[in-house]
């Protein structure tokens, strides 16, 4: 079993001195938290997993691209406020914005020590120009591909990647398809079905 | 020529046929296709040229591996927009007569991943397409009866006049543009020559 993540975010940072390391909790029924690191260190992170014998995770199973937008929370407060002089308690909204970032999920085993699966996660600065992380493929050999697949899908910049090439789509291709942002071609003029966004999208097509 | 003296000729032991249905005898009863296969629905064509459905009984069991001796096309899966312009090609490579089976929902529409980013809505947008097969995927029994479908039409067709086939037509295409990779979609989305969009009868 591995230990408590919050106990290996410590043990991360006494290995690794000046990774940042943060536990993200999980409030989906899944219940499965992961470690958010920052991509600077996030080889030597790879690495101390990789080599410190009570861990061992030596297989990345599986690395997931996922597009946050930027989003506004809000969230209600109860203040306690004097209002013509009679203290009352007044509902106050709070608006938190949080800017968009793209970020790599990684799923780790040990096929060792038969535990795991250990979440890591790599967030870029925004969804822009800073889209860059750092490739584990010295690490783990597997990921290379999927980090392709995450470089097409998302446009996440993997720094280290040997051959850091469009997998799925073509050379050439200038947009990625699994952002939530990405606008597909307007091919809608024959939808015998159309429904939802396909219905919008096929009646611009239609004859006035 | 007159029934009555053709029965009446065969009764004494001589045969006599036209050239039209000697010819188009000759063309339904030995179709290669070409061998390929896109995706599941491959499959299921291999299943129908196997013992149990046996494709041979209609004479087409001769699967060509270069399109240049084949004459039938099926479009056996989905068609991503990847894999698009070389469909099209080896279509192209194809001699004439050629004819082109769409099996399977993904070929003839998009199917279920006509949503997709990089998926073709139907092969029929670049290529002309003779025999639509529904199913997802058809069974073989269908992919038999699309080539039963096929037979007919050659049977039917008249070798001279306006509806004579395209390959008897001196300035018919026999080639179609091979759409090219762009940068949001393939350049060109369609083949207007070939394809458009059926109306649906909607207005806004």
């Amino acid at each position: 079993m591995i230990a408590p993540l919050d106990t290996l975010a410590r043990r991360i940072q006494e290995a690794v001195p000046g990774a940042r390391v943060e536990v993200v909790p999980n409030d989906s029924p899944a219940a499965q938290p992961s470690l958010l690191v920052d991509s600077a260190h996030a080889l030597a992170i790879a690495r101390f997993l990789r080599d410190e014998p009570s861990l061992r995770f030596d297989y990345a199973s599986n690395v997931a691209g996922v597009d946050w937008l930027d989003s506004v929370t809000k969230t209600k407060t109860k203040v306690k406020k004097i209002v013509d002089g009679v203290e009352k308690e007044v509902e106050e909204t709070v608006e938190t914005k949080r800017p968009g970032y793209l970020e790599v999920v990684y799923h780790l085993y040990s096929m060792n020590l038969k535990h795991g699966p250990l979440i890591i996660r790599q967030r870029t600065g925004n969804r822009a120009e800073l889209n860059r992380v750092a490739s584990l493929i010295s690490v783990w050999r597997g990921c290379e591909f999927q980090e392709r697949e995450v470089y097409d899908l998302y446009g996440v910049v993997f720094d280290g990647h040997p051959d850091l090439r469009r997998i799925l789509m073509w050379e050439g291709f200038k947009d990625h398809p699994m952002r939530k942002d990405y606008v597909q071609p307007d091919d809608f003029e024959y939808e015998p079905t159309p429904h939802d966004e396909v219905l919008g999208r096929a009646k611009e097509h239609y004859p006035k | 020529m007159d029934e009555g003296l053709r029965s009446e000729l065969s009764k004494q032991g001589i045969f006599t046929t036209t050239l039209e249905d000697l010819y188009n005898w000759g063309r339904k009863n030995s179709i290669w296709p070409l061998q390929f296969g896109l995706a599941c629905c491959a499959i299921e064509m291999i299943a129908t040229t196997m013992a149990r459905y046996d494709l041979a009984r209609f004479g087409a069991e001769i699967f060509r591996p270069s399109p240049r001796q084949a004459d039938l096309m099926i479009v056996a899966g989905t068609v991503t927009k990847k894999m698009a312009p070389q469909v099209v090609r080896l279509y192209n490579q194809m001699p004439e007569p050629k004819y082109v089976i769409a099996m399977g929902a993904c070929a003839i529409s998009g199917g279920p991943f006509k949503q997709g980013y990089n998926v073709l809505k139907g092969i029929d947008r670049y290529i002309p397409v003779d025999v639509h097969i529904p199913g997802c995927p058809p069974r073989p029994e269908a992919l038999i009866h699309a080539f039963m479908t096929l037979q007919r039409q050659i049977d039917e067709q008249k070798l001279t006049g306006p509806d004579r086939p395209r390959h008897l037509v001196a300035d018919a295409p026999s080639e179609f543009p091979v759409p090219q990779f762009g940068e949001h979609d393939l350049v060109p989305s369609k083949n207007p020559e070939v394809w458009q969009p059926p109306h649906s009868g909607r207005t806004e």
